[in-house]
C-alpha cells in the first residue's frame, strides 16, 4: 500500500470479498539518500502515506506493517537508475521494481508471513488460461492502464498475485473510497519516480553523483550533420527526445536523437530525424506469447503513455527480437521497455537496446 | 476477536488498575498548578513532593537529587549533554556501553559528531558484560563521563555497575546508569551502586507513559537542556506533571511490595519457557545471560531466519512480542545489542525478544510455543540460508 486511494480501496474490495487482509507499506528509499527535504516534500515512502495506510487498514479492519526494504531498492532501482543514466540509457524504475522488488523481495516476505497471495491496485487484470498459462490484460480504464510497467512479472509470480481494480474505473474506485470514508479517496495521484521527490533527475542525478563521488565526463553537443555545437557536463543529464536544457541556439528547435557513451557526445537533429522503424531488444519475458513460433504481429508500447503502433516482432532467441514498426515511431529510447501487445492481451516485453 | 496475548512488557505494560485510580484524582480534583501560590497549587505541590519522597526513599537518595521528567529518553538526555556542556572546557571524551539504548547513544553519537567529543564504546563479552579492566583502559584524564545501562532492553542482562561506577570515581569520572529496565524489579540502590546519576521511568513498571525521572547526586554540575521556569530547581522547566508524579511513585510502592513474588514467579515462567522452546525447536540460541538478567526478558535466535518475519507472523496469530527495541523497530539491521555481543549475523537478525508481566500464564507461554513451532518451519523452509542438521 502506497498511501494512495488505488491500493486502499484494492484492500477494501479484498477484504468485502472475504479474504484474509494484511496491509504492508514497502519502506523503499531514506530522505538523506535521495536528497530530499523530509519537512517539505510529502509523497509515497513519507510519514503522512503511512499514517494514511495505517489509517485505511483500521478502517477495515486488517493488520498493517511497515516494510524496509530500501536496501533491496537502493541495489536493483536507484544503483540501476543512475548507472543507465551514465550509459546514456534511460530507465523505467517502475519496471525494474515492479520486476526486481515487488514481485521478488515483497512476494516473499508476504509467503513468510503464510499469505497466499500479494495484491495491488494497479490498473491490470490477471487471468490464467485453459493452457495454465498466466496472462495479464490491460485495465479496463484505458487512461489508467498500468499494464507496460508488469511486462517482467514471471509466471510464477502472476499465479500469486491479485489485482482487483482491473475491471473499474478511476472514478469508481474514488467511489468506492468515498462511500466507505476513507482518507485517501480525495488523494491527487502521482505518476512520477517515487524516490526523485522534486521530479527533477537531473537535480538527483547530480546529487548522487556528488554523495557517491563518481565523476561527469564533459563532452561536446553535436549536430547530425557534424557540426559541434556546444559542451555538456555529463551525457547523463540527457534523454532521447529532449528539447529543453540543450543550452545550444539554433534557429530551429533541436532534439536529442542518441547519447554516445564512448565518444561522450550528445548528437542532435531535427524533429523528422526522431522517427525510427526499428528497435533491438534484449531481457524478454514472454507472457501470453512465446519465442518459439517466428515472427508475429502486435500492436507495440515504446513508453508508458505510448499510443500503441502495429509492427513486426521477430524473436531471435527465447530473450532477444527485432522490432519492426508499420509506421515510423519518435523518439525510440534505449533502456526503456517495449511492450507487445495482442489487442488487450500482454504478450511479452523488453528493454530497448538500441533503435 | 482471536486471543490477544501481549508479551512485550519491556517495551511498556498496562497501567495498574490502582495507579490510574490514584492519577485520575489529580486530573480532576487536585488539578491545581504545583507552582501556584493558592490552595489548588499548594495541594498539587504537596502531591509532587510526596511523591518525590517516595522515589527517593525507593531508590535511596534524597527527594533534593531526584528530579522529575517526561521519562527515559529525557532523563539520558540530561546525562549525557547536561554535564559534558559543564565540563567542555576540560574535558571532551565520553564512554558509553557499547549495548545502551539510543537515548544514550544519539545524544554521545550527537556530541562526537557535532561538538567534537572523543566518543568510545565499552565493549561487552558474549553475555553482554562490559569488563572493569576495560573500562579502566578506556578512561582517560579528559574523561567527563561514562554511561553504562544497569539491565539491558533486549537481553536483560544485569550488569555490575557497582564495580564500573567504582571505577569512573576513583578517577574523578562522572557515573550515569539508565536503569530504565531495572528499576522496580530489582533492586536500585543509588548510594549501593555508587552511581551519579540514574534514570528511571514509570511505563516499564505498570505505570504511566510521560513521566520519569533522574537522580543527580549532589554536588553534580549540570546544564537544563529546557529553559523557561524555576520548576525542579530550573533543570528541568515546565509545568509539573503531577498526576503522573503520583503515578510513577504508586507504581514504585507497588513494585516494591511485589519484587519478591513478582521475580520468583518471571523466572520459572521464563525458563519453563526457555527450556520449552529449545526442546522444541532445533538451532535456537539463547541470547544474553541467564543468570544474571532481568527475569522477564527473554532473547532468542532461530538461526537461518529474519526477526521481522517470526514477529509479524506472531502478530499474525495475536502474540505480540518484538524484535529487539521497539524504539528501532523497522530497521532490518540486526540487533546493535546482539552485534556488540559478537553473535554472528545468521543469529543476531533471527533474533526475537519476549518479555513476561504480571499477567502471563504458563498457558499463554504453552500456546505461544505451539505457534511458533510451525512459524519457525515454514519460515526455514523458505529460507535460503538455513542449513538442516
Amino acid at each position: 500500500m502506497s498511501g494512495g486511494v488505488d491500493s486502499s480501496v484494492a484492500a477494501l474490495l479484498l477484504k468485502e470479498q472475504g479474504y484474509d487482509v494484511v496491509g504492508a507499506h514497502m519502506k523503499l528509499w531514506d530522505y538523506v539518500d535521495v536528497g530530499a527535504d523530509i519537512y517539505k516534500d510529502g509523497r509515497c515512502c513519507t510519514i503522512d502515506s503511512v499514517t494514511d495506510c495505517r489509517f485505511v487498514c483500521d478502517s477495515i479492519d486488517a493488520p498493517f506493517y511497515v516494510l524496509n526494504m530500501s536496501k533491496e531498492f537502493k541495489a536493483t532501482v536507484i544503483d540501476d537508475f543512475v548507472s543507465e543514466y551514465h550509459k546514456g540509457r534511460t530507465p523505467n524504475p517502475c519496471v525494474r521494481c515492479n520486476s526486481d522488488v515487488k514481485w521478488n523481495e515483497f512476494l516473499h516476505k508476504a509467503e513468510k508471513l503464510g499469505c497466499d497471495y500479494i495484491a495491488t491496485g494497479h490498473y491490470a487484470k490477471i487471468e490464467q488460461s485453459s493452457s495454465g498459462r498466466w496472462h495479464i490484460r490491460k485495465g479496463t480504464d484505458d487512461t489508467r492502464d498500468q499494464s507496460y510497467v508488469l511486462w517482467g512479472v514471471t509466471q510464477q509470480a502472476l499465479s500469486k498475485t491479485l489485482m482487483p481494480l482491473g475491471n473499474l474505473l478511476k472514478s469508481a474506485v474514488r467511489e468506492i473510497a468515498h462511500k466507505h470514508n476513507l482518507r485517501t479517496a480525495d488523494k491527487p495521484e502521482s505518476r512520477e519516480i517515487c524516490f526523485v521527490a522534486d521530479n527533477n533527475y537531473r537535480r538527483f542525478l547530480r546529487d548522487w553523483e556528488e554523495k557517491h563521488g563518481s565523476e561527469s565526463v564533459p563532452g561536446q553537443i553535436v549536430h547530425e550533420n557534424g557540426e559541434v555545437m556546444g559542451q555538456h557536463n555529463g551525457i547523463a543529464h540527457f534523454t532521447v527526445g529532449q528539447r529543453k536544457g540543450l543550452g545550444i541556439t539554433h534557429p530551429t528547435p533541436l532534439y536529442v536523437q542518441r547519447v554516445e557513451v564512448d565518444t561522450h557526445r550528445v548528437i542532435v537533429g531535427d524533429n523528422d530525424s526522431l522517427f525510427v522503424s526499428k528497435l533491438e531488444a534484449s531481457g524478454i519475458n514472454w507472457i501470453g506469447g512465446s519465442a518459439d513460433n517466428g515472427a508475429f504481429e502486435a500492436e507495440i508500447k515504446i513508453r508508458y503513455l505510448h499510443t500503441p503502433a502495429v509492427g513486426k516482432v521477430t524473436p531471435h532467441s527465447e530473450t532477444e527480437a527485432s522490432i519492426e514498426f508499420s509506421e515510423p515511431q519518435r523518439a525510440v529510447t534505449s533502456g526503456q521497455s517495449v511492450v507487445f501487445y495482442n489487442g488487450d492481451i500482454v504478450l511479452g516485453g523488453g528493454i530497448i537496446d538500441r533503435a | 476477536m482471536m486471543e490477544q496475548i501481549y508479551l512485550d512488557h519491556n517495551a511498556t505494560t498496562p497501567v495498574d488498575p490502582e495507579v490510574a485510580d490514584i492519577m485520575s484524582r489529580y486530573f480532576v480534583k487536585e488539578f491545581g498548578n504545583a507552582s501556584s501560590v493558592h490552595n489548588f497549587g499548594r495541594n498539587a505541590k504537596v502531591a509532587l513532593e510526596n511523591a518525590r519522597e517516595q522515589i527517593a526513599e525507593f531508590i535511596n537518595c534524597e527527594p533534593a537529587e531526584l528530579y522529575f521528567t517526561s521519562g527515559g529518553t529525557e532523563s539520558d538526555n540530561i546525562a549525557v549533554l547536561g554535564t559534558t556542556y559543564q565540563y567542555k572546557k576540560r574535558k571532551n571524551h565520553l564512554i558509553v556501553g557499547s549495548t545502551e539504548h539510543h537515548a544514550v547513544f544519539e545524544p554521545a553519537e550527537f556530541l562526537h559528531q557535532k561538538e567534537n567529543w572523543d566518543l568510545d564504546f565499552l565493549p561487552v563479552n558474549t553475555a553482554g558484560f562490559c569488563t572493569a579492566n576495560e573500562l579502566e583502559e578506556l578512561i582517560t584524564d579528559k574523561t567527563a563521563l561514562v554511561s553504562v545501562m544497569h539491565a539491558n532492553n533486549e537481553t536483560g542482562t544485569i550488569q555490575d555497575i557497582k564495580t564500573l561506577a567504582q571505577i569512573a570515581n576513583s578517577q574523578k569520572v562522572l557515573f550515569h546508569t539508565d536503569a530504565v529496565q531495572s528499576i522496580g524489579k530489582i533492586t536500585v540502590d543509588v548510594k549501593e551502586l555508587g552511581v551519579d546519576m540514574l534514570s528511571l521511568t514509570a511505563h516499564k513498571i505498570y505505570g504511566p507513559k510521560g513521566i520519569g525521572a533522574l537522580f543527580i547526586r549532589q554536588g553534580v554540575k549540570i546544564a537544563p537542556l529546557f529553559y523557561g521556569g524555576s520548576h525542579e530547581k530550573k533543570r528541568r522547566p515546565g509545568t509539573e506533571n503531577v498526576a503522573g508524579a503520583v503515578g510513577l511513585a504508586r507504581a514504585l510502592e507497588i513494585a516494591g511490595k511485589k519484587m519478591e513474588q513478582d521475580h520468583k514467579k518471571l523466572s520459572e515462567l521464563s525458563d519453563y519457557f526457555i527450556d520449552k522452546v529449545s526442546s522444541a525447536i532445533p538451532d535456537v540460541a539463547f541470547n544474553g545471560s541467564r543468570e544474571k538478567r532481568i527475569p522477564q526478558t527473554v532473547n532468542l535466535s532461530f538461526v537461518g531466519i529474519e526477526g521481522e518475519s517470526i514477529l509479524l507472523s506472531l502478530d499474525l496469530e495475536g502474540i505480540a512480542c518484538s524484535s529487539g527495541s521497539a524504539c528501532t523497530s523497522g530497521s532490518t539491521e540486526p540487533s546493535h545489542v546482539l552485534t556488540a555481543m559478537g553473535k554472528p549475523k545468521i543469529e543476531a537478525q533471527g533474533a526475537i525478544r519476549i518479555s513476561l508481566g504480571r499477567s502471563t500464564t504458563v498457558e499463554q507461554l504453552d500456546y505461544v510455543v505451539e505457534k511458533l513451532i510451525p512459524i519457525i518451519e515454514r519460515l526455514r523452509s523458505l529460507s535460503p540460508v538455513y542449513e538442516k542438521g
